[in-house]
C-alpha cells in the first residue's frame, strides 16, 4: 500500500477540561474517499481543525504523503496541499467567481495579471473536473450548489490534492447533492483524496470507501464502506442500538383545526418570501413541509406562530382567525392552544445565558402557577423545570445550570418538554432535529408521533428529508416561497426531491 | 462544533478577577506617577489614607459612593435589557429640578421626613420623563440609545443653565442657583452612624440618602431576579428573538426599562442637591453619571458589585482629592488618569485575565469548573 495521505498519530485536543480529541490514529489512504461520522461533539471538526491548522493539537503528530508535519495556520495546510470546504461558505458574496478564488493568492501587484492567469487556470480544472462555474458570475447570484463549486475550485486553485469537506450537503437538494457526489468521485479518479465530515449515515454509504466513526472525542472505529452496513455505524456513533426509522401506527385524522390559506408574506424588502400559500392540518395528524432551506419555510412557521405580519391571507386556528397585520402576539396564539418549537433554537427558543429552568417557562411566564403577582414564583419554577427534566430525560439534570452548557439534543428537549407539557392543540415545529445527536433523534420522534396519537395537530418543517418521510402523514413541498405539490407519505425521495428543486408538478408526474 | 466550556466558581468571578483587575489598573497607574517623577507608594498610602484613614475621610468616601450606587444601578438595570444608557449625567441633572421644586414648595410647610418621600418621587419622575425620549425613540424608530442619551445630557445641560439663570435664581443673586432650602427640604446628616462605631466626624455631607442608596439596590436586585418585569428585561437584553418569541413587547420593555434606569439616575440628586448643597447648582452631577458606567461594568451590573464598587470609586474620588493636595506634582487630571485606568481594566479589559485564570482553576479543580457536567451530558 502507498504512503497514506494523511496519518495522524495519537492526536489529542483538550478545552479546559473538556477532552475534545483523545488520542486519536488515523490512517487516510491516498486516492480514495474517507469519511468521518460521528454525532455533534464528537471531536469532527476538532480534528479536522486541527489538520487545517485552526487550533494546534496538545500532543501527536500529523504526517503528510509520509512527511512529519507542523502545521500552525491554514497556510501551512494549503503550503502541504490540504485545502477546505466549509459548512458555512467562506466567499464574499459582491464579488465575483474568479475574484472570490484568487483572493488571497493574488501573487500579483495588479489584478489585471493575476485574474488572467486565474482565468487560465480555472479553465483548466473546470476541464479536468467537470467543475463548470461562470468565472464572471456575481456569487450572490449563484445558487448554494455553484456558491459551493466556487469553494472546491478555490482549494484546487491553491493547489489542494486533500480535500477536507465539512458537512457539504446541509445546504443542498438531493439533487445536488447527487452532483456533488458525482464531482467528488471525479476528484478520486484524477488522484484526489477526499475527508468526507458528515453526520448522515446514507452519504457515508453512497460515496465513500473508508469510513471513521468518532464518539466521544475518540476514534471507535474504521471500516471499509463495502464491509459495513447503516445498522453497524449508527450503533457505533451511539454507542447502542438505534432505531432509525420510527415505528408509527396509522393516523386517525380528526377535524380540520389549522388553516392557512392564500397566505402572502413578504421580507422587509418587499420580497414575496411566502407566496399565496394554503394549507390544513387536522388534529391527529402530522403534515410534514419539505423544502431546501430558505424557500419561506420559516417565514411560514413565524407568520403562522404570530410572530411576522402577512401581506394577505388569513390563518384560522380552532375555528377563529389569527391576527396577521396587526400586533402580533404570541401569547395570544399560546393561550389558544397553539405551541410552537421554533427553528433557531439557539436565539429563538433559548435564551442561552438563562438557566435551564428559566427557560423552561418561556413564553409561559405569564402564567398563574408561575407567578405571584409581579413576582416569579422561583420556588414552583425550579420545581415544574426538575420535572420536565426527569419527564423528558434532559441531562445533566440540574435545573439550575446554565442552558449553554447543554448539549444540542438536550437544549431540544427543554425546548419540546416546554411545549409539550402545555398540552396544545396545534404543535408547530421547525427543524426538531437540527443539530441533535442520533440518540436524542430517536427520543425526539417518538414524542412526536405521540403527540399525534393523543389527538394534536403537528405541522413539521424539516429540510430532512428523512425525517419528513417518517414522520408525516401528509408531505407538502415548498419551493420559492409556495406549496408546489403534496404526497403521501409513502412518496419517493427522487420524487421529492424534484419537486423541492422546483420541477413542476406535471414534470415531475412524468 | 460547541464551545468548550469552563467556568470559574462565583468567588473567584465576582471577587478574583475584579481584585486582578484592579491591582492591574493601579500598578499601571503606578507607573505614571513614577514616569512623573513621584513616589508611587507614598501616592498609594496618601491616596487610602484620604479614603479611609479618618472618621471624616469615611463619611466624603461614602458620600460620594452613594451618588455612584444610584448612576451604577440606573446604568446595569439598562445593561440588563442591553440598552446602554449613557445618559445618566442629564438624567441625574434633570432629577435635580424635580428635587428642587418639591424642595421649594414644601420645605416652609412640611417636615424633611415628609418632603423625602416627594422628593424622591419628583427626582425619580423628573430623570425617567428625560429616559422616556430617548426610550420613545429607540423603541419605536430604532434611533440608537447611546447617541440620543449622550445628546440629551447636552441638552439637559443647556435647559438647566437657562432655568437657573432666568427662572429659579432669586432676583438680585448673582450666583446661578436656587434659594437654599429650609429646614423641610434637608436631608439629616448620617454622621452619627461614623461616631457611634468611634469615629471622628468634624462635618461631612454623608446623608440620609445613603441609606436610599443601599434600598434602591436590594429593590434592584429583586427587579431584575425575582419579578416577572425583571425575566423579561433580562429575556430581552440576551435575546431580542427569543424575547418575541415569548411574546414579550419590545417597545414597552425598552420604555419601561429606560423610565426604571432614568429614575434611578435622577434619585442621584437627592444626594447633592437635597443631601448636601441644599440648594439646586450649575453642573452638581459633576460627572457622576458618566462614573455610573464604570460603577456598574466593574459591578457585573449587580447590585452585590455595585456596592462595592461604588464605594471604590467614592474612594478614589476623596482620596484623590487629598492626594492632589498633599502632593502637588500629581495634579486632579493624575487622579482622572486612574480612574481611567480602572475602567479601562475592570471594564473594558475585563475578560483579559479570565482564560488563564480559567485554565489554572482547570488544571488544579477540574470539578470547580463545572467540567464534569460537560462530560456528563452526552452519557
Amino acid at each position: 500500500m502507498a504512503e497514506a495521505a494523511i496519518e495522524l498519530k495519537g492526536i489529542s485536543k483538550s478545552f479546559g477540561s473538556v477532552r475534545a480529541n483523545r488520542d486519536i490514529d488515523l490512517k487516510i489512504a491516498p486516492g480514495t474517499i474517507h469519511g468521518i461520522i460521528g454525532e455533534n461533539g464528537a471531536g469532527k471538526s476538532t480534528l479536522m481543525s486541527i489538520l487545517y491548522g485552526f487550533y494546534q493539537a496538545d500532543s501527536g503528530e500529523i504526517f503528510v504523503n509520509g512527511e512529519r508535519a507542523v502545521i500552525h495556520a491554514s497556510s501551512d495546510a494549503i503550503a502541504r496541499g490540504i485545502g477546505m470546504v466549509h459548512q458555512h461558505f467562506m466567499l464574499v458574496h459582491n464579488f465575483t467567481v474568479l475574484e472570490n478564488v484568487i483572493l488571497g493568492a493574488e501573487g500579483e501587484p495588479l489584478l489585471k495579471t493575476s485574474i488572467a492567469k486565474a482565468r487560465s487556470e480555472l479553465e483548466r480544472l473546470e476541464r479536468d473536473y467537470g467543475l463548470e462555474v461562470d468565472p464572471d458570475a456575481v456569487i450572490e447570484d449563484l445558487p448554494v450548489g455553484l456558491q459551493q463549486r466556487v469553494e472546491i475550485l478555490k482549494a484546487l486553485f491553491r493547489g489542494a490534492d486533500i480535500l477536507i469537506l465539512d458537512e457539504p450537503t446541509g445546504v443542498l437538494t438531493p439533487a445536488e447533492a447527487e452532483h456533488l457526489f458525482r464531482i467528488l468521485r471525479q476528484l478520486k479518479d484524477e488522484g484526489k483524496t477526499i475527508v468526507l465530515i458528515t453526520h448522515k449515515l446514507r452519504e457515508i454509504m453512497a460515496v465513500t470507501d473508508n469510513v471513521s466513526v468518532m464518539r466521544q472525542g475518540a476514534l471507535v472505529a474504521t471500516r471499509k464502506t463495502a464491509e459495513t452496513t447503516v445498522e453497524e455505524l449508527a450503533e457505533l456513533m451511539v454507542g447502542r442500538r438505534v432505531l432509525l426509522r420510527v415505528e408509527k401506527g396509522d393516523a386517525h385524522p380528526g377535524d380540520f383545526i389549522l388553516s392557512v390559506k392564500n397566505l402572502t408574506v413578504e421580507d422587509m424588502r418587499g420580497v414575496k418570501m411566502v407566496d399565496d400559500v394554503s394549507l390544513d392540518v387536522r388534529t391527529g395528524e402530522i403534515v410534514g413541509i419539505a423544502g431546501v432551506a430558505g424557500n419561506g419555510q420559516t417565514e411560514l412557521l413565524e407568520t403562522i406562530t404570530g410572530m411576522r405580519k402577512a401581506v394577505s391571507g388569513t390563518v384560522t386556528l380552532d375555528g377563529a382567525p389569527v391576527e396577521l397585520t396587526g400586533e402580533a402576539d404570541p401569547t395570544d396564539l399560546r393561550r389558544r392552544g397553539m405551541a410552537h418549537v421554533p427553528e433557531d433554537r439557539h436565539n429563538m427558543g433559548l435564551v442561552l445565558p438563562f438557566e435551564e429552568n428559566e427557560n423552561a417557562i418561556l413564553g409561559y411566564h405569564w402564567q398563574d402557577k408561575y407567578v405571584n403577582g409581579p413576582f416569579l414564583d422561583i420556588e414552583a419554577i425550579r420545581r415544574d423545570a426538575q420535572g420536565k427534566i426527569e419527564k423528558y430525560d434532559i441531562r445533566p439534570t440540574d435545573a439550575r445550570l446554565k442552558t449553554a452548557n447543554f448539549s444540542g439534543g438536550n437544549q431540544q428537549k427543554i425546548v419540546l418538554a416546554r411545549e409539550m407539557e402545555q398540552d396544545p392543540k396545534v404543535l408547530i415545529v421547525g427543524q426538531p432535529t437540527r443539530g441533535v445527536d442520533v440518540g436524542a433523534i430517536e427520543f425526539i420522534h417518538k414524542r412526536l408521533i405521540d403527540m399525534r396519537d393523543q389527538g394534536k395537530a403537528v405541522l413539521l418543517v424539516s429540510v430532512e428529508l428523512d425525517e419528513i418521510r417518517s414522520l408525516s402523514d401528509r408531505i407538502l413541498v415548498m419551493f420559492a416561497g409556495r406549496i408546489v405539490g403534496e404526497r403521501g407519505p409513502d412518496a419517493t425521495e427522487g420524487e421529492l426531491g424534484l419537486l423541492m428543486a422546483g420541477v413542476e408538478e406535471k414534470e415531475a408526474a412524468e | 462544533m460547541s464551545t468548550p466550556y469552563a467556568k470559574l466558581p462565583a468567588w473567584a468571578d465576582y471577587g478574583l478577577i475584579p481584585l486582578i483587575n484592579l491591582l492591574v489598573a493601579f500598578v499601571v497607574a503606578g507607573l505614571v506617577v513614577l514616569l512623573i517623577g513621584e513616589n508611587p507608594l507614598r501616592a498609594a498610602v496618601i491616596l487610602v489614607d484620604g479614603a479611609i484613614g479618618r472618621g471624616q475621610a469615611i463619611a466624603y468616601t461614602l458620600y460620594y459612593a452613594t451618588s455612584f450606587i444610584f448612576t451604577g444601578l440606573a446604568v446595569a438595570v439598562a445593561f440588563h435589557c442591553s440598552l446602554f444608557n449613557i445618559g445618566g449625567e442629564g438624567q441625574a441633572y434633570i432629577g435635580g429640578l424635580g428635587v428642587a421644586l418639591v424642595c421649594l414648595t414644601f420645605d416652609s410647610v412640611l417636615p424633611w421626613w415628609l418632603t423625602f418621600p416627594l422628593a424622591i418621587a419628583g427626582a425619580a419622575l423628573f430623570g425617567a420623563a428625560w429616559a422616556f425620549i430617548p426610550a420613545y425613540f429607540q423603541a419605536k424608530r430604532g434611533s440608537h440609545i447611546v447617541i440620543t442619551t449622550i445628546m440629551f445630557n447636552f441638552i439637559a445641560a443647556s435647559l438647566m443653565v437657562y432655568l437657573l439663570v432666568e427662572v429659579l435664581k432669586p432676583a438680585g443673586s448673582q450666583a446661578p442657583q436656587t434659594r437654599t432650602f429650609l429646614e423641610g427640604g434637608q436631608l439629616p446628616k448620617l454622621n452619627w452612624m461614623l461616631e457611634a462605631v468611634g469615629l471622628t466626624v468634624r462635618s461631612a455631607p454623608l446623608n440620609v440618602s445613603f441609606l436610599l442608596a443601599l434600598v434602591a439596590a436590594f429593590l434592584v436586585w429583586v427587579l431584575i431576579w425575582r419579578t416577572r418585569l425583571g425575566y423579561e428585561i433580562r429575556m430581552r437584553g440576551h435575546s431580542p428573538k427569543a424575547a418575541r418569541y415569548a411574546g414579550v413587547s419590545e417597545v414597552r420593555v425598552i420604555i419601561v426599562t429606560m423610565l426604571i434606569s432614568g429614575a434611578l439616575a435622577g434619585m442621584m440628586a437627592l444626594n447633592p442637591v437635597m443631601g448636601d448643597q441644599n440648594r439646586l447648582q450649575i453642573d452638581f452631577v459633576t460627572g457622576a453619571g458618566f462614573v455610573g458606567i464604570a460603577v456598574a461594568l466593574m459591578g457585573r451590573s449587580h447590585p452585590a458589585g455595585i456596592v462595592p464598587a461604588a464605594i471604590l470609586f467614592g474612594m478614589l474620588y476623596q482620596g484623590g482629592a487629598e492626594l492632589a493636595f498633599e502632593m502637588p506634582g500629581i495634579s486632579r487630571d493624575m487622579i482622572v488618569i486612574i480612574q481611567g485606568l480602572v475602567i479601562l481594566f475592570a471594564g473594558a479589559l475585563e475578560h483579559m485575565f479570565r482564560p488563564s485564570l480559567q485554565a489554572l482553576f482547570a488544571s488544579f479543580s477540574p470539578r470547580a469548573v463545572g467540567a464534569e457536567a460537560k462530560q456528563g451530558e452526552s452519557a
